[in-house]
């Protein structure tokens, strides 16, 4: 990758929440980049630290108990976690917004919709009027399909998929060059689902933005990302293209997740879930965080985290199984 | 069927019992509770062991030559205005305040408890006539609902009570009807019913057993609502008459005496106070143990 | 928002009738002869027996009951026995003073127990949080006729700062012997709205919407106060609204501390003297003042929060900015 063509790079992030019940170890040395203007998928489980990345990325995790332990990363070249908090504010909303899980509790309920748009358009732009910014707003709420008179009313007055449509007007008010979308259909009616992604993907191609688009929906993945990231237990266990990892698939968390493992002792089943749960996060086992639901775990796995392996140059993953892989070509 | 909601029961109380030992302040209020009531228990064996004695001689005897004398070694709290010995007087007054408070929740908690299961339980009619009785109760604040009761039947210990439990019998009344609302169409009271159980039966063997979590908290801050009520009604003369040593009535009477010893008015009101703190700090202990979800 | 207002004041009528007929009645117990309180001692049977008739004490409970409705209607609430003086012209007369020190006292309440209950769910388990947690289960626990008697110990008697009896007569006088009573009244309550508004806060700030706020990267002032604040001070509000009424219990003992010329002062004074038209008017006159406070409160809560007055008012119709 040409580095003016990087949009994001996050290298080696740990993050911590300290509680009463133990230290929870959400990201652990996660490293991942992006490009302008592509759709990167990420994949995983709950409590993978999908979510934990998205606020990460905006500084919005709560603290206490979250605690950002070490890393970097670098937005358009700038190191986002040495900013201070005003020089934050002017990138969330801005260049780097996001659209949260649940629009049925994302809106304020005691404040018109209209005025919610507005206000992010207010707190990024300079030398407008009033007016000028209200009908920015309009704007927007026409742009996501709602008739601009509807920007008076509130959020109860709106169906799940068109609050979702007011998020996204928020999200897209100030044209960001990155767009995180945590789970954004997730609550929605699967007819609405598709609508609803089929709008973020056309204004996000119309607007040049990326978009970091998470979910632990494969279906989703294929029908709207260019890479996909496969996350567990707070790592990027395999990264690479579309093709990538529906077709070549390394990691065998990733062919879990794909359903795809073929049986190599008796009885073919169509479908094979994963076995067994993520681990506590509170307590990791040592290694490959997968060993203990792998059915291909040695010793080795056990022995430390293992490195990641380019298997192209789009293609990497974090297993050891890769390195024979890699040995035999 | 009965051996779940037994088995419920245990679990729930040893449960609650593990979370509210966690809570040092609740624990605390526990223990200060636990000796007020051995204090007040202590009053009526004495004066039951020496047929008033100690009361007539120590606690109301009067000795007018030391009257308002501040705090010293013979009398730590200081006398009062008839040379009483303060300290003697608040330890004695424990009982009134502690177990009328009890006694008035009581009381209330039976009455609206009934009320409330029965308008939750049959619905439609019962339900609309009891709460829109209840609706009224609550429409007069209860210090003047209490007020106008003792105004009419006059001021005495019994009166009180009444006064106070009525006051409080519409706040329990909604607590149960609520709980019983949320219980009655769960599964095991289908069963139940199923069996041939009885309208009484379910509400007392299923229905109210399992409602008690919210009613023991109500229950725990009520007693301190009504202690005030006590108190604040003797304080205008209206609930316990002296000599009769009761907080809010030595509060009254120190009142005309205030620019003579500030002890005999800051004395009383601490009996008080700690008392009403230590019932609410354990309500809030008992509300977060039984259900840690409300715990912020 | 008319409708709703309409419904709720149609809603009001059966429990006025309920709040004055129960007041009725249990004034009606009172043991002892009207008539002879009246008249006196000396007073002949014949004479009793004929104020008796005059007081319509001959007649069964409802048709009592329904004259004095009719008197009040037309705002009559009779005599007092003890000098025969109309009771609604007294009541009219005190209840502003109980009015100015309720509204005083929640003022104090508001002043106090908003911003640092605010301050405490945003500070929460900081020694400012556990200091305000503690400081506020005192207040609540701390019975106010005993802090009055504190307060003017120490304000009127040792510092001689301010009056402690009676009210003063001129602005700057009567705000002076106001503070006492109002701090009286005001601290109990303060320290319920500090718990309230700090569980309030807590809860609006684990809200979806408040991380969707920050998200737009406005300020933590604006989060705070267009965000939080409004969303929780909607159940604040029903609770101060009935926190008004322990303030009118609260107000007979604050205003029998600082001989405040009020209602609840009245009150306690008939009940001494045993004069029940006093009584039952005053008490009825509480009552009904506290169920209009409470449907006020009602209506502001329905302004502040869209989602109950769409469902009565149909879609919101306020129209705000620019597009009009």
């Amino acid at each position: 990758m040409k580095p003016s063509d990087e949009l994001l790079s996050i290298e080696k992030v740990t993050i911590h929440y300290e509680t009463e019940d133990g230290i929870v170890h959400a990201l652990n040395e996660i490293s991942l980049t992006m490009k302008k203007g592509e759709t990167l998928g990420l994949v995983g489980e709950t409590g993978a630290g999908k979510t934990t990345l998205a606020k990460g990325i905006l500084r919005l995790i709560p603290s206490p108990p979250g605690v950002i332990k070490q890393g970097r990363i670098l937005f358009e070249g700038t190191d986002l976690l040495s900013l201070n908090e005003n020089q934050m504010r002017a990138i969330r909303g801005n260049s780097i917004s996001m659209i949260f899980q649940d629009p049925m509790t994302s809106l304020n309920p005691v404040m018109p919709v209209g005025d919610q748009i507005m206000e992010v358009v207010e707190a990024h732009t300079k030398n407008a009027s009033k007016e000028e910014m209200y009908q920015q707003a309009c704007d927007m709420l026409e742009m996501v399909g709602i008739p601009a008179d509807r920007s008076h009313e509130y959020p109860h007055q709106f169906s799940g998929g068109m609050k979702q449509r007011v998020i996204i007007a928020i999200a897209l008010a100030c044209n960001p060059t990155l767009l995180i979308a945590d789970e954004p259909t997730t609550a929605l009616d699967v007819t609405i689902q598709a609508q609803v992604l089929d709008m973020i993907t056309a204004l996000k191609s119309r607007l040049n933005t990326a978009m970091l688009l998470i979910t632990h929906d494969l279906g989703v993945v294929a029908q709207n990302c260019d890479r996909v990231a496969i996350m567990y237990a707070g790592q990027v266990i395999e990264l690479g293209t579309l093709q990538d990892i529906f077709k070549r698939p390394q990691h065998p968390y990733t062919k879990g997740l794909l359903g795809s493992i073929p049986s190599l002792t008796k009885n073919v089943r169509r479908l094979s879930p994963i076995k067994g749960l993520m681990p506590d996060p509170t307590d990791l086992p040592p290694g490959c965080a997968f060993a203990p639901r792998c059915q291909y775990a040695s010793d080795v796995c056990t022995r430390g985290v293992p490195a990641i392996y380019t298997l192209s140059d789009t293609h990497q993953v974090r297993c050891v199984l890769a390195e024979q892989e890699v040995n035999h070509e | 069927m009965k051996l779940p909601v037994v088995k419920k029961q245990r679990t729930l109380a040893t449960e609650t019992w593990r979370r509210f030992k966690k809570n040092k302040l609740a624990l605390t209020g526990m223990i200060v509770l636990s000796s007020l009531v051995l204090i007040a228990l202590s009053t009526i064996v004495i004066d039951l062991a020496t047929d008033n004695a100690v009361y007539n001689n120590y606690v109301i005897k009067q000795n007018l030559r030391m009257r308002l004398q501040g705090p010293s070694k013979d009398h730590i709290f200081g006398l009062d205005e008839f040379g009483r010995d303060i300290f003697m007087r608040m330890i004695w007054a424990v009982r009134y305040s502690l177990f009328m408070g009890t006694i008035a929740i009581a009381l209330s908690t039976i009455a609206g408890g009934l009320l409330g299961a029965i308008a939750g339980y049959y619905g439609k009619v019962t339900d609309n006539a009891i709460m829109r009785f209840m609706d009224v109760l609550l429409a007069i604040p209860s210090m003047l609902l209490a007020t106008a009761i003792v105004a009419a039947l006059g001021t005495s210990l019994t009166n009180v009570l009444i006064a106070i439990a009525i006051s409080y019998v519409p706040t329990f009344a909604r607590t149960v009807r609520a709980s019983v609302l949320t219980i009655k169409d769960q599964e095991f009271i289908e069963a139940a019913r199923a069996m041939g159980a009885s309208d009484s039966r379910i509400i007392f063997k299923y229905i109210l057993p399992n409602s008690m979590a919210p009613l023991i908290v109500q229950a725990t801050l009520g007693v301190a609502g009504a202690i005030l009520s006590i108190a604040g009604l003797s304080f205008l003369g209206l609930g316990i008459q002296p000599p009769t040593p009761e907080w809010g009535s030595m509060l009254s009477s120190a009142r005309a005496y205030i620019r003579e010893g500030w002890h005999i008015t800051v004395i009383p009101g601490l009996g008080i106070m700690i008392t009403i703190l230590a019932l609410n700090v354990m309500g809030d202990g008992l509300r977060d143990a039984l259900d840690p979800r409300l715990k912020n | 928002m008319g409708k709703y207002i309409l419904r709720r004041l149609v809603m009001m009528i059966p429990v006025l009738f309920g709040v004055t007929f129960i007041v009725f009645f249990i004034m009606s117990l009172t043991p002892g002869d009207p008539a002879a309180i009246i008249l006196g001692d000396q007073a002949s049977g014949e004479a009793l027996a004929l104020k008796r008739i005059e007081l319509g004490l001959d007649k069964p409970l409802l048709v009592r009951y329904a004259t004095y409705m009719g008197n009040l209607l037309r705002g009559d609430l009779g005599l007092s026995y003890r000098n025969q003086i109309p009771v609604a012209g007294q009541v009219w007369d005190k209840f502003p003073n109980t009015a100015m020190l309720a509204v005083a006292g929640i003022i104090v309440a508001l002043i106090i127990g908003i911003p640092v209950g605010i301050l405490s769910a945003k500070k929460q388990y900081t020694f400012m949080d556990n200091s305000s947690m503690v400081l506020s289960l005192v207040g609540v626990s701390m019975p106010n006729f005993w802090l009055g008697l504190l307060l003017s110990l120490l304000f009127a008697l040792k510092l001689g700062w301010l009056p402690s009896q009676g009210m003063g007569q001129g602005f700057f006088p009567l705000l002076r012997s106001l503070v006492l009573p109002a701090l009286t009244l005001g601290t109990g309550v303060a320290a319920t709205v500090v718990r309230m508004t700090r569980s309030s806060m807590l809860e609006v700030i684990r809200q979806d919407y408040i991380a969707t706020a920050r998200a737009k990267g406005i300020t933590e002032k604006q989060v705070t106060n267009k965000h939080m604040l409004k969303n929780a001070l909607i159940p604040i509000v029903t609770a101060v609204g009935l926190q008004f009424g322990h303030l009118l219990g609260g107000a007979m003992l604050t205003e029998t501390i600082f001989s405040w010329p009020g209602l609840g002062r009245l009150m306690v004074d008939s009940i001494t003297s045993k004069d029940i038209p006093m009584v039952l008017g005053s008490v009825i006159f509480m009552a009904v003042m506290f169920s209009f406070v409470n449907l006020l409160v009602d209506i502001l809560y329905a302004f502040l929060d869209p989602r109950i007055k769409s469902q009565y008012g149909g879609p919101a119709k306020r129209r705000k900015g620019v597009v009009a």
